[in-house]
């Protein structure tokens, strides 16, 4: 292990208008691993991904991307935004949808060369969503559009993957489906990745580590190792209890599944927000 | 009809208004900002009042105002732009602005029908070239941020991650659509710009996947609905902009009674 970190923090701290939202922390990502981001909701999973993509520098301490600060634009990750609550009800196909992100940020009028409609169809065929290229994105259902988005998010190779709450609004079926195409695609080609959500259990036989967000700290390490009590209750700021049963583990508070309480919130006050079911 | 300079004139101004109000328009209903577009000619009626009252031609009041305010608008864009309230009251305070204007400057109150409603009838060669100049200007800034105006509205977090400037982006469309008002305005009038702006290009998107062949059917329909409005005009002795109200409705709720029923189907 002693390859450059794709992703280093140094007693970083990074602060939204003022607020640290995450504090004093330090980690490490090596290459190739598939990491897991957990955390209630405002706990800075998004605002990471965030700083990683050059949008928001740290306000103390040192964050590195590829061994050096991170920069905007940086081709060699790959980002699934979080869905806003209202994806517009738009007519554009799978195809111009990503073809419109590719070169996007130069001047001038939109193309489209052969060789990228080429890229794109076979990024499409790579996340089992050929099909995409030619229907609207209006007629799309939920599981198709997160496909055509990370099948977006694969587009020029990328070295990094950040999926921002891939699995948000999605069936149990298709969030296997999501998984285990990112898990196998990145297995092949070699890619660290970020994946962001709300359960822990249905990542638990993709993910190699966890990086768990909470009350300004992170904790980085195995599902065994982070996973835990004392961990937890650190991150959370409560009493936390974790139970493991049936190959499932909860995470408890005062009895409550605070990562299901955190879920079921989102839907209704969507993100960016403290709601979990305790107290402070 | 063509015998008479007047209808020529007409159909050379209506013509270039209406490609350039269906292109641009395409690109306000994609964004979903077609109320910022009719605030932006109300705005553009406070102007040319305006500028009728300290001497000034109303167009270029017209274009003065609504350029001001797009650019406002645009650098605003995250807290003004898409708020419909604060649209609203700025809109009305602007119409009242006019009212006030023309109050003070009475002679000039038979010029406010035409700004109101239109006029396409009473252009001449000096306003043809303005619109054109207006409209040239308007297609070659939009050929300029084409490419990230399109992924900026598609996919406005991944363009900023990808280094769009999503605030300049915004600001020099909406600084676009200020001068394709100002040359919308001429034909159909403050009050119904929607009907050459955002009726061709809202039924071209219900009716075409495409971007290119969209934006080739809103223009095509613009145009379609401009001229077909004044050739009716001319012979039943209606206003222009009633007729090309009328077409512009008709074929947006056609486009939109296709896509039900092909959606039902």
């Amino acid at each position: 292990m002693t390859a450059v970190p794709i992703i280093s923090l140094d007693h970083a701290t990074v602060a939204i208008g003022g607020r640290a939202v995450l504090r004093d922390v330090s980690f490490a990502i090596a290459p190739g691993e598939f990491i897991g981001v957990l955390g209630p909701n405002g706990a800075g999973k998004t605002t990471l991904m965030r700083s990683i993509l050059g949008l928001l520098p740290p306000a103390a301490g040192t964050l590195r991307v590829f061994g050096a600060a991170p920069k905007r634009g940086n081709p060699a990750i790959g980002y699934l935004p979080q869905l806003r609550t209202v994806l517009p009800d738009l007519r554009v196909r799978g195809l111009d949808y990503i073809a419109s992100s590719l070169h996007g940020e130069r001047w001038g009028l939109p193309s489209l060369k052969a060789a990228d409609r080429h890229a794109i169809e076979a990024t499409l065929d790579a996340v089992g969503a050929a099909d995409l290229a030619r229907r609207p994105l209006s007629d799309m259902s939920g599981g198709e559009r997160q496909r055509l988005l990370l099948a977006q998010a694969l587009m020029g190779n990328p070295k990094l993957l950040l999926l921002d709450e891939p699995l948000i609004s999605l069936d149990a079926r298709h969030q296997e489906v999501v998984i285990d195409v990112v898990r196998k695609i990145a297995r092949e080609r070699g890619i660290t990745v970020l994946f962001s959500a709300h359960e822990l259990n249905q990542l638990l036989g993709a993910i190699d580590k966890v990086l768990y967000l909470g009350n300004g700290h992170a904790a980085l390490g195995t599902v065994d190792e982070v996973v835990t009590a004392p961990v937890l209750s650190m991150l959370y700021d409560t009493e936390i209890e974790v139970v493991r049963a049936a190959g499932h583990i909860f995470v408890m508070s005062r009895g409550r599944d605070v990562e299901r309480d955190a879920h079921m919130h989102d839907h209704d006050h969507g993100h960016g927000h403290d709601h979990h079911g305790h107290q402070h | 009809m063509f015998q008479y300079d007047f209808v020529i004139n007409a159909f050379i101004a209506a013509g270039m208004v209406a490609v350039v109000s269906g292109v641009t328009g395409y690109f306000l209903v994609l964004r979903g900002q077609t109320f910022a577009g009719h605030a932006l000619s109300h705005i553009g009626f406070a102007g040319a009042t305006g500028a009728g009252l300290i001497g000034l031609s109303p167009l270029a009041g017209l274009v003065g105002f609504t350029l001001a305010a797009g650019v406002i608008m645009g650098l605003m864009s995250e807290r003004l732009a898409n708020r419909d309230v604060a649209i609203g009251v700025v809109l009305s305070l602007s119409l009242g602005f006019g009212i006030l204007f023309l109050y003070y400057y009475t002679s000039f109150a038979t010029q406010a029908t035409a700004l109101l409603f239109g006029n396409v009838l009473a252009v001449d060669i000096a306003m043809i070239k303005a619109l054109a100049a207006l409209g040239a200007a308007t297609l070659a800034l939009l050929a300029l941020i084409m490419r990230p105006l399109i992924f900026a509205t598609l996919q406005p977090e991944l363009a900023e991650a990808k280094g769009v400037p999503l605030r300049l982006i915004s600001t020099v469309f909406l600084a676009l659509v200020a001068l394709a008002v100002a040359a919308c305005a001429q034909i159909v009038g403050v009050l119904m710009v929607f009907t050459l702006m955002v009726g061709p290009a809202a039924a071209a998107q219900r009716l075409v996947n495409g971007l290119w062949s969209g934006l080739a059917l809103a223009a095509a329909l613009a145009l379609a609905e401009a001229w077909l409005g004044i050739t009716i005009a001319y012979h039943t002795d209606w206003p222009v902009s009633f007729c090309i109200a009328l077409l512009s409705a008709l074929v947006y709720f056609a486009a939109t009674l296709r896509q039900t029923a092909r959606h039902a189907a």
